[in-house]
């Protein structure tokens, strides 16, 4: 997928602008986290079960090769053919000889995240196969040609009215005067259009919320049914997983599922999870009679080991961007690649180098709200100091961002002179910002006011004030 | 080999080789014995209590339910809710033996087809193997006598639940299916699939409202056989 990550500055500026966005975002942000607290405080044991989720994680990983084999071990008895991929470049081929080899000339799909990663999309087409995405928000980016803007709402950036108007132009077979009455009329139409979809495709690719090795079996979570459709009416099912999808066994997976819908969409449990292990048996009705797993790596094993391991627990609830000042002011296109918000500053750099993509984990108040809402504790603002700390050493940071911050260590490695500076500093700011407290515009600040006013000093400074409590 | 350079990769930073044998045999110790993490307190109560918690839950899942005392009273449950929803009665029928020791004849405007669920059915009949109070969660796992399709394809689904099969937690549930299932392809226990369902399909794609029929069945309706005396 083409990275505009670069470009993060222009892309937020641009999305701060448009009134369609910030419409959805002030319309579905709350609604996310209202459902999740509720569902939160429905569940005692919650906490306990974020540490529970973060130690089966880190367990697993640390023994990732040991569980992988595993788990391959336990996928083939039951009939399942794996793939072993390097790279995207590996896994695109992969599915590719699959689909031709059953001959397929439509593809549907169920919701993967992994898939966006590998655009697979594209590449189906460019070799003459119909991919068809079925996850209705999904569904509808792909007719408007987009990506994505949150990882598990892919359509959060569009409106009630963006439906209707992308329904009339794509469903042409249907009078163009339709009354959508209700958002049901919308949800009614794609399914009808879909049905026959699901009906005629030859493969059915998926994703992996998790990988279990006891049992050799792969795991979707779905509201709609589509992903189930998608994994049991054609001949051939395949699953696209990262390797870090893996937990030991049902026991672990179950108490993952404990979080994920919790901290996803606020439900106690998705309508349908479900566990996929092989191919049709002898005497079954209905079932793929292939079952490919295809295993992908695509720089998650050069996580290991680096101060990015932890990002490898990430079980992609988007409780993180759901929560993130910043995502909230920009939205998910505006981060320019697969993982919008906070597990996207982290994990994109990771992914496609901090070279293309150091604004984003720049582009972050250091609320810590993330991390306090991850189900997994995953240390969000950390990484991002992380990632900010290689970006100044790899000197990628802008030049006057440099200078100033050289100019800001000379001070603060001479005391006297820094407490100096900023009791003089914060003394004239604080009488310049007079009985409002605050500036509307200001020297050198004006990336700041432009927006927003700036807070003033109060006329003490931090230390001072310490000083002065700490003499009581 | 790509797997080979997965593998060395890894390890590589994990700052080791592969495991050494005593490490990988309290692995595969740990995968046999598959131990239980926390259990949340809500579904540890008494049977009467654990019925009530599962058909709240799944209600609160906009599922629907009535309850009968024997198999002699299930027709009679099938034609009231059909009825009551203005739907057909012609339904697709899950070929299980549970399904067929039902007397269905005492209903006979009630139409029914064994096998598998295709794409014009309207409402399909589903026998659950187990259920899970915690969440209000059927358990379907896929077999000659329990097609997939039965719980996907149809507009209405109705699914058969004993509360002799209802179980608190997940955990309960899996250590059913370990027990009472035998797959002869891979040897172990799970068949090709298993669907955990929580209620009728739904979608909040548009404007995180949340609306009901989306993919999979539009309604989903639980008849509640009380087979066990302990839970009335």
């Amino acid at each position: 997928m083409l990275t505009t990550s670069p470009a993060f500055k222009e892309n937020a500026t641009r999305a701060i602008a448009n009134a369609g966005l910030q419409k959805a975002l002030a319309n579905s942000r709350p609604q996310f986290m209202a459902r999740r607290a509720k569902a939160i405080a429905n569940l005692p044991e919650f906490e306990q079960l974020r540490d529970i989720g973060r130690d089966i994680k880190n367990h697993t990983i640390a023994n990732l090769d040991f569980y992988l084999e595993a788990w391959e071990a336990n996928a083939k008895r039951a009939g399942a053919e794996v793939h072993w991929c390097s790279t995207a470049d590996d896994a695109r081929a992969a599915v590719l000889e699959i689909c031709r080899a059953a001959g397929a000339r439509t593809v549907t799909k169920g919701k993967s995240m992994i898939s966006e990663e590998l655009a697979i999309n594209d590449h189906l087409e460019r070799n003459g196969i119909r991919p068809i995405e079925t996850d209705l928000g999904e569904y509808i980016i792909q007719l408007r040609h987009e990506h994505p803007s949150h990882i598990i709402a892919p359509a959060f950036h569009l409106n009630r009215e963006d439906w209707e108007e992308q329904f009339r132009k794509s469903h042409t077979d249907l009078p163009g005067d339709r009354v959508f009455h209700e958002r049901r009329d919308i949800l009614t139409e794609a399914r009808t259009k879909l049905r026959q979809s699901f009906l005629a495709a030859d493969v059915g690719i998926t994703g992996a919320n998790f990988l279990i090795a006891e049992t050799g079996s792969s795991v979707i979570v779905t509201n709609e049914g589509n992903g189930d459709l998608t994994q049991t009416l054609p001949r051939v099912h395949i699953v696209l997983a990262s390797i870090e999808k893996m937990v030991p066994t049902l026991e672990d997976a179950t108490s993952m599922l404990r979080l994920l819908a919790r901290s996803a969409t606020g439900q106690d449990f998705s309508v349908y999870t479900t566990f996929s292990t092989g191919v049709r048996r002898a005497g079954d009705l209905d079932g793929p009679e292939q079952y490919h797993v295809v295993l992908i790596d695509n720089g998650r094993t050069s996580m290991i080991g680096t101060d990015f391991q932890d990002m490898l627990r990430c079980i992609r609830c988007a409780a993180c961007m759901n929560h993130c000042p910043v995502y909230g002011a920009v939205g998910g296109h505006a981060y320019g690649w697969v993982y919008p918000g906070p597990m996207g500053s982290v994990l994109t750099p990771s992914l496609i180098g901090v070279d293309k993509a150091g604004h984003l984990p720049n582009a972050s108040t250091f609320c810590g709200k993330c991390e306090s809402v991850c189900p997994v504790k995953i240390p969000l603002p950390r990484m991002m100091r992380n990632w900010r700390e290689r970006e100044f050493e790899r000197h990628l940071t802008p030049a006057t961002m440099r200078r100033n911050l050289g100019l800001w260590a000379w001070f603060a490695q001479r005391p006297a002179l820094y407490r100096l500076a900023t009791r003089i500093a914060a003394k004239t700011l604080g009488m310049m910002g007079g009985k409002k407290g605050r500036f509307h515009w200001l020297p050198l600040a004006s990336g700041w006011t432009d927006g927003r006013d700036l807070p003033a000093p109060e006329g003490e400074t931090f230390f001072a004030r310490y000083a002065r409590e700490q003499r009581r | 080999m790509t797997k080979e350079a997965i593998l060395a990769g890894i390890r590589r930073g994990l700052k080791r080789d592969a495991l050494p044998e005593d490490q990988a045999a309290m692995l595969r110790a740990r995968l046999q014995g598959h131990p239980r993490q926390l259990i949340p307190a809500r579904s540890r109560v008494g049977r009467p209590e654990l019925v009530a918690l599962f058909v709240a839950n799944l209600e609160r899942e906009f599922a629907t339910v009535s309850r009968v005392p024997d198999n002699a009273e299930i027709p009679g449950a099938v034609a009231e809710y059909l009825a009551g929803q203005n739907l057909p009665t012609e339904l697709v029928v899950a070929p299980h033996p549970e399904l067929r020791a039902i007397p269905w004849d005492t209903r006979p405007l009630l139409h029914l087809r064994e096998g598998r669920a295709e794409g014009t059915d309207q409402v399909s009949l589903q026998q659950a193997f187990a259920a899970i109070a915690e969440t209000g969660t059927l358990m379907l796992p896929s077999a000659p006598e329990r097609p997939t399709t039965i719980n996907l394809l149809a507009d209405t689904e109705i699914v058969i639940l004993r509360t002799s099969r209802l179980v608190g937690p997940y955990e309960e549930a899996w250590d059913l299916l370990r027990a009472e299932n035998h797959d002869a392809l891979s040897g172990g226990f799970m068949p090709r699939n298993v669907m955990l369902v929580t209620g009728p399909s739904r979608s909040a794609d548009i404007e995180q409202t949340l609306e009901l029929g989306a993919h999979g069945p539009r309604r989903l309706h639980v008849v509640l056989v009380e087979d066990d005396p302990a839970a009335r």
